[in-house]
């Protein structure tokens, strides 16, 4: 992690953690399912060109309080919060899986508050015909499988115990991020979000990785006819669900293409 | 002690090749095997074998909840209770229970369990369970991070709900009722005894000792099982300097008596392997979901007894009758060995209120009949007296009449 800084802010009395690394024009970046436990190849590659800021979710690794947050409503002023405290406003935002949805909720919500937008598999939309698969109900092992295209080695390796870590406390901290998720998300079905993608205005990025195995591409699509701002929809090939563990590379330079595309903005 | 008669209604028709052939008993079992005919023949003698329970002088008579479940077709407990409140006269009608975050709003709780107290002449025990994470929060939906949270609202609201002198506001951070008045009111003062059903969760026990609550251990895997998490119970009730009075605990054991050894060898394998081949097939992927599990929980790496359910299926142990009946999953015998067994157990748990599953898996109704009788008879005579003259019940219904009086002739 050479370069990363790591700080805390406040968010409902409670510490959650931004880490900070790269120089030039902000990106915000909130992560998938898990989180983000270490830096990682993606985000190394995006501090390559810019400054990421890595806001930790209420419950995600390194953040407290998602015990506080009892509804969506609860979610979403937490998310603005965290957000603003992260000094992330008027800036351009990044986000996977869960850390998409939630990005979504905010740019819908906090008119003004995301520059571009850029949405990986998020999760919102159900569709019977093609429901999102259940990644709670899950064996871990399964879990794993499901999650990324690399298979469960990937995974694991991604979210290993840190060298001098406790382990106990690193799986509690592993289960506490997946029940922060699942604390927003459950019962994956619709959070409703469709009644307020007319409120995304701003140039949107929307990636699917085309081995997405918990949200159908077709989900992309729902996506794209609601969002009321242009919409650049585009596929990964070789990425799963959490694309940017995946396939760094090519999400990275895809991102940095489309928010340089925005600097006159 | 106070012997009670413990009924989980399975369907009893599930196929000879279901362990094989399907995932899951559980949550996503397969409607398709369900044959609503047949259910309403097994649901009539089930509760015929509730009444004549009550009628062979069991203290008590138990029920229970599941949802989507191939082994308790009992999603509303309370239905059986009102027939048993009806056709029952002096047993203890045991609700364990309604899994409370499952109502919204909860007051539904506290307005049919008072009406079970009020036509059962103050004879229930009010169950609360938190609920297993199949019935919970995927067969109902419920969030697992938010579960236990609702639970003790829920709580705070009925018991308050059952003993407020007038009509009050409740603002909850899941319940907001601006008019709270139940009525029909709970007979029993200041309200039904309250007792908690759990597994593995160190919250619930150390909860219901806080709350002088009966906890229930429930598992299907015996009394050898059982020991750690009681005696975790026991001494947690030491730390907190409560008293060891054995009926602050329940304990469930299945059973099987006959006249002979052999004779319960014969006659109890098939249910048994029915029942822990087939109903206890609960696929892994519902028993832990994020946020069910507390962290304090997780770092006592205390198992709960479904996650146990969950690793047998997979894993495949103990579902021949010969192991189940040598790790105690199941006592069976003649009644003086049965009873011998079980007198060890409850006083090496220090249990006063013994639940007994005399029926279980797919077991003929007269089996079912003959081994209520077997024990009413010939093993509750030689487990009764224990703990009575050392200890009070402070948790029994008031207007339950124990086997110990009935036999003495006084009068509720």
């Amino acid at each position: 992690m050479s370069g990363v800084i790591e700080r805390f802010v406040e968010v409902n009395r409670r510490r959650c953690r931004i880490w900070e690394k790269g120089e030039g024009e902000t990106i915000g970046f909130l992560p998938g399912l898990g989180g983000t436990p270490r830096w990682t190849p993606f985000l190394d590659r995006l501090a390559g060109r810019r400054r990421v800021i890595v806001a930790s979710p209420p419950g995600f690794p390194g953040s407290e309080g998602h015990d506080l947050l009892d509804e969506r409503l609860d979610w979403v002023v937490a998310m603005l919060d965290l957000l603003e405290a992260a000094g992330l406003e008027g800036k351009d935002l990044v986000g996977v899986s869960v850390g998409a949805s939630l990005a979504v909720e905010a740019a819908a919500v906090g008119r003004g508050l995301v520059r571009r937008l850029v949405l990986v598999s998020p999760f919102g939309f159900f569709d019977e015909r093609e429901p999102t698969e259940d990644v709670f109900g899950q064996r871990p092992r399964d879990q794993a499988k499901l999650l990324m295209d690399g298979g469960a080695e990937l995974f694991e390796q991604a979210f290993a115990c840190p060298p001098g870590a406790d382990e106990t406390e690193w799986d509690i901290e592993r289960v506490r991020a997946m029940e922060a998720a699942a604390r927003w998300l459950w019962p994956l079905g619709d959070t409703r979000i469709g009644k307020r993608l007319h409120r995304v205005a701003q140039p949107t990025l929307l990636v699917w990785g085309t081995e997405d195995r918990i949200i159908p591409a077709s989900h992309a699509k729902r996506f794209e006819h609601a969002i009321a701002g242009p919409v650049t929809l585009r596929s990964i090939a070789g990425a799963g669900h959490l694309a940017d563990l995946d396939q760094p590379t090519a999400l990275a330079d895809l991102v940095l293409e489309f928010l340089d595309a925005g600097r006159g903005d | 002690m106070k012997l009670m008669f413990f009924h989980l209604m399975p369907y009893t028709k599930l196929p000879d090749d279901f362990a094989e052939k399907y995932r899951s008993v559980w949550v996503d079992v397969d409607p398709n095997l369900f044959d609503p005919v047949e259910a309403g023949g097994m649901y009539n003698d089930f509760i015929g074998e509730l009444e004549a329970a009550a009628e062979l002088g069991f203290d008590a008579v138990c029920v229970n909840e599941h949802h989507s479940n191939g082994y308790g077709l009992m999603p509303s407990p309370n239905l059986i209770a009102a027939t048993l409140a009806r056709n029952t006269r002096d047993s203890a009608i045991c609700l364990l229970g309604n899994s409370l975050a499952l109502y919204n709003p909860p007051m539904r709780v506290a307005e049919e369990m008072a009406m079970l107290d009020c036509m059962s002449g103050g004879r229930i025990i009010a169950g609360f369970p938190v609920g297993t994470p199949m019935d919970t929060c995927y067969a109902y939906g419920q969030n697992p991070s938010t579960l236990r949270q609702r639970y003790y609202e829920a709580h705070d609201l009925i018991t308050r709900a059952w003993t407020a002198e007038k009509p009050f506001s409740f603002r909850g951070r899941f319940n907001d009722q601006r008019y709270v008045n139940p009525w029909p009111r709970p007979i029993q003062k200041p309200h039904p005894p309250i007792w908690v059903p759990g597994g593995g969760s160190i919250e619930t026990w150390e909860w219901c000792a806080r709350m002088d609550y009966v906890f229930c251990y429930l598992s299907y895997f015996g009394y050898q099982f059982a020991r750690t998490a009681v005696t975790e119970f026991w001494g947690y009730m030491d730390r907190i300097k409560k008293d060891r009075n054995p009926y602050r605990s329940g304990f469930l054991q299945f059973v099987g008596v006959a006249e002979t050894t052999e004779e319960a060898w014969d006659l109890y394998r098939e249910p048994a392997e029915y029942f822990y081949n087939r109903c206890l097939r609960v696929s892994p992927r519902f028993v832990d979901p994020p946020g069910y599990t507390s962290e304090m929980t997780r770092r006592a790496k205390a198992a709960s007894s479904v996650a146990t359910a969950a690793k047998v299926a997979s894993t495949g142990v103990a579902t021949d009758f010969e192991s189940i009946v040598k790790n105690g999953f199941v006592i069976i015998g003649n009644p003086d060995e049965v009873a011998s067994q079980l007198r060890e157990a409850v006083t090496d748990l220090n249990v006063g209120h013994l639940m007994l599953m005399l029926q279980f898996g797919n077991m003929k109704h007269e089996l079912v009949l003959e081994n209520l009788r077997l024990f009413a008879e010939r093993v509750a005579p030689q487990l009764a007296d224990l703990y009575d003259d050392e200890w009070e019940d402070h948790w029994w219904p008031q207007g339950a009449t124990t086997r110990a009086k009935r036999s003495s002739g006084d009068p509720r």
